[in-house]
Order: structure tokens, then sequence, then C-alpha cells
């Protein structure tokens, strides 16, 4: 049975922090391609923060609520840019999701990765296809939720979010962008494939390799 | 080999550079108290004036905070290099120059900078301050004519603010600021073309490759590429190639007026920007179009980018009047 608690997210964000480290200089590589070349920094620099930020948190007496919302408060702080309310809005949309829980069942789990993907499209306001994180969150939260709903580990469902994400971003490179900062190169984008969706791939491997 | 640039640490060269500027200019700009990315001119706020928070990434200065003061704006949020501040120095900047008549954000249309701007605007509203948002978009370049909103801000945001500021100062209504600023973008129209990369503080990489006798016409102020990549051409045909398509989208009467600015993006030098200059007025000239100001300098900067833009206003006895309007910033002065 799997239960995921405070300490247990911690231990994740601090995985996405050095996974996100490890790949800075490709994100920031792909989007020196079609963007500004700092999407490696910024996601570098909000995770950094919610490291720093949850580091001195007593672990044994705050919820995976007040978690989240302390990871999302220094993500966005530390940023801005767009990965700053995108990701800060998943982190709080997935706070919400788990309200009230010390302890996270697998189905609680899931129900916060589909908060954090629905998060990330609703302050975006992207679509499927249009070339940005949406196109490796979107699929990986219904990949998790349709693996877990069908009998399957937690582990095994964020595998599936994985696989799902990898192929996403993947679909990327044939997409033209119509939303963020390359949407001005127009068919020039095409191709390459959309950091904000690389660097998605990063992270839910991240949490794959941390709660499962 | 990694950029050469004066710099002590990659990471700390926004806060290194505020300390400096605020140390240069202690008559017009000062932080807020506990938010030092918050910059707002010394003589704020005045009661019953619309406030004007502009901002956006580092990098471009002296657009943001050097266009702080009286007669312009009356706050700036900064950001990291390239990127969008977060929305607390944004409120804070809303807070601090609220003189309860509402408070303007102007920014250039960029998603990050929509995004953070927009949640500020929402913690701004429970703090019973209204604000309303008026978005640059003179970038001919970025977007097809019949898709404007989707323009990015660039070089034009001088003028555009320009124009706002002094509605503001004049102590008009909010509606007449919001009405003026949205007019003064709808005036204004820029072309840039850059020659060679900047790159980073903290990558310290050039952020795009370009050939060494190559330029490219419509790149972004953060390097994003632009609509051609072509063969460096002459002074006079790359500032035709810019004006064809600002006059054509503008469409002048014999008569009109205009302002101009020639804007450096960093490191392409004065002279250079006076013989594009040149060319501007010869073409103006012969269509019987009137130079109302000019200016040439460094306005909107991409850091150590080489490259320019040109940036025209047509002017109407409304915007020549707010663009006449004094002001006193700590990078900018006039009349």
């Amino acid at each position: 049975m799997t239960s995921i608690d405070a300490a247990d997210l911690k231990r994740m964000f601090d995985a996405i922090a050095m996974a996100i480290e490890a790949d800075k200089d490709r994100l920031c590589q792909l989007d020196g391609v079609i963007g500004d070349a700092d999407h490696g920094i910024a996601m570098a620099l909000g995770f950094g923060a919610v490291r720093d930020a949850l580091a001195p948190l007593d672990l044994a007496a705050i919820e995976p609520t007040a978690l989240l919302n302390t990871a999302a408060k220094s993500f966005l702080n530390a940023v801005g840019a767009s990965s700053g309310p995108l990701y800060a809005t998943a982190f709080m949309r997935g706070a919400v999701a788990v309200k009230g829980k010390a302890n996270l069942a697998g189905a609680d789990v899931i129900a916060l990765f589909q908060a954090m993907a629905q998060g990330i499209q609703d302050r975006g306001k992207a679509e499927i296809g249009e070339k940005t994180m949406v196109d490796a969150w979107l699929p990986a939260a219904q990949a998790a939720a349709a693996t877990h709903a069908a009998g399957k580990t937690l582990s095994e469902s964020l595998a599936a979010a994985v696989e799902a994400a990898e192929r996403g971003a993947e679909a990327t490179k044939d997409m033209v962008a119509a939303k963020g900062r390359s949407s001005r190169l127009g068919e020039r984008s095409l191709g390459h494939m959309d950091p904000g969706a690389a660097s998605a791939v990063t992270v839910i491997s991240a949490i794959r390799k941390s709660l499962a | 080999m990694p950029t050469k640039k004066i710099i002590n640490d990659g990471n700390s060269t926004v806060d290194e550079m505020l300390e400096g500027i605020l140390a240069a200019h202690p008559r017009h700009l000062k932080s807020v108290v506990g938010s030092p990315r918050s910059i707002i001119a010394c003589d704020r706020p005045r009661q019953g004036k619309v406030g004007l928070v502009i901002g956006g990434g580092s990098g471009h200065e002296p657009t943001f905070l050097g266009f702080v003061g009286k007669g312009l704006a009356d706050a700036a949020a900064i950001g990291n290099v390239f990127a969008s501040p977060p929305p607390d120095p944004i409120l804070e900047c809303a807070k601090a120059v609220s003189g309860g008549a509402g408070v303007l954000f102007m920014y250039g249309n960029y998603a990050g900078d929509v995004m953070n701007f927009d949640m500020a605007a929402e913690m701004a509203a429970m703090d019973d301050i209204e604000v309303r948002t008026v978005l640059t978009t003179d970038d001919v370049a970025s977007a097809p004519r019949d898709q404007r909103q989707k323009r990015r801000g660039v070089a034009g945001n001088f003028f555009i603010f320009k124009a706002a500021g002094a509605a503001c100062d004049r102590m008009l209504s909010f509606d007449e600021c919001e009405r003026i600023a949205r007019k003064a973008n709808d005036h204004t129209f820029t072309m840039g073309v850059a020659l060679s990369p900047c790159s980073l503080p903290q990558t310290r990489r050039p952020n795009f490759e370009i050939g060494p006798d190559e330029m490219e016409i419509g790149m972004g102020i953060h390097g994003e590429p632009g609509i051609a990549r072509g063969k460096l051409k002459t002074a006079d045909e790359i500032t035709d190639e810019m004006l064809d398509k600002i006059l054509d989208e503008m469409a002048p009467a014999r008569g009109d007026k205009v302002a101009v600015l020639v804007n450096s993006l960093g490191s392409t030098p004065l002279m250079e920007l006076y013989i594009m200059n040149r060319r501007v007025k010869r073409r103006l000239d012969d269509i019987g179009v009137a130079v109302h100001a000019t200016w040439v300098g460094n306005y909107c900067t991409s850091l150590e980018m080489a490259g320019a833009s040109v940036t025209l206003m047509h002017l109407d006895d409304e915007l020549q009047t707010m663009l006449d309007h004094p002001c006193d910033c700590a990078m900018f002065r006039a009349g």
C-alpha cells in the first residue's frame, strides 16, 4: 500500500532539483534554437529555490498541502518568467487536490499529478498541439490516471506517465509553435523540440524515480 | 570559450546592477523597502494621479527602470535577465505608486510577462487597487498585420511609455490615460535587425548563431529569431528594408508628422545609428512626412547584441503634446 508523506514529497523536489540542474545546459541549448536560451536557467533557479525553501521545514509537522504551497511561492518568486507562474500554479493546484491529507495513497498522488497538469494548462491557456509543456504534461497525466484506473500500481502508473511525456515532447518537433515566445517563429519552429516540454520530461522522470 | 563580460558572478548581475544604479541616481530612484526589485521614482505617490508601473526582464537597460521619474513611469518591476519579474515585486510597485486613481500596467507582450503581471493585478485587486493593463505590440516583424495583438513589444516601448506617462502626469482620468496609452501603442511601429548575438551572464554563450557575413531582419530583443536571414547589406539598404515595412503599415499622408527613434541593440555604435538616421530622414523627406523629434542611441538594448531598430510614432496633436511633455528620469530627460 503506497503512502506518500511530506518527507517523501520533499525528497521528490530534491530529486527534481538535481535532475534539472544536471539538464540545465541542454535545456538552454534547446531554448536557444527557438527562444531566448534561458529556460534551463529559470528551471534550475526555480527548483533550487524550492529545495532551499523546503530544507528548514519540520517535515513531521507539515502536511503535503503546506509543503506544496511553500514550493509554489519559492519557485514563483525566484523565477518570474513563464515557467514561474506555470509551475507555481501546478503546485498550488496540487496542494488543493491533497488538502487535509497527511499521507497520500496512490490515488491521491495520481490526483495531485492531474491537478498539476491541469494547473499548467489553465494558467498558460495552451492546448495540445501548440508546442508547449502542455504537450508533455497533459498526456502524462492522462496516462497516469488511465493506468492507475486499470488497477496498476503507482509505480507503473508513473512509468506510463514518463513514457507519455517523452512521446509528447518528441511530438513537439513536428509542431508549429502557437503559444509562447517561439510562436512568432511560425514555420521556423518546426523540427525543434519545445524546451518546456523537454524539461517537463525531466521533471516527470524525477517524480517517478523518487516516488516509485 | 565563454563570452567576455565585466561581471563578478553571473547569478548576481541584476542585483549588483541595481545597487550601482541606485548609487548613481539617488535623486530619481529608490527601491521599495523590503522589495529590492521594485524600483520607484523618489517623488511618489501623488494623490489622484493614475500610477504607471512598467517592467520586464533585465538586460534591456535603460528600459525599463531608466524611464522611471517625474512625467514618465512611477515604478518599474525588475526581472532576471530576459525573464519577467514574478508577481510580488510588481504588486509592491503598484502599492507604492497608487494614488487612489488606478494603476496602469504597461509592458511588452510576452507570455511570461502577461502571466506574472496578471497575477499581480489579481493580487492588487484584493488590496482595492484597480489595475488596467496596456500591452505594447510595436514590433511589426513579429506577427502579421491582422494579428497585431500577438506582436511583441520592443524599442517602441519608449514612445508608448512616454505618452502614457505624460497623460498620467497631467492628472488625466484613468479612462483617458488608458485610451492614450492604447492609442500610443497603435501609432507606434518598430523593425529591428541583428548582426551578432548576445550572451546571458549565466551561460556566457552566444544565444544564437549567425554567420560572419549575415544579418537577421526582425530579430527580437531577446535574440528570438526574426523573419529573414540574409547577407549583410549597406546601412541604406537595411534602413530601407525596415522603413518599407513600417511605412506600408503606418501609411502616413503627405504633411503628417512622426517621431523617430533609432535604437542600438547594445554594441552598435552611435556612428552607425546616425548613418541609419540619415537615411530615415531622407526617406521621410521624399514622401513629405515631417520629423517632429528624433532620438538616437541606446533606449532598448539586448545586452551586447549588435544591431539596431528603427521606430516611428505616427503623431497627431494629442500624441505630440504627450511626447513634448517634460519628464525627468534617471536615464532620460525631456522638455
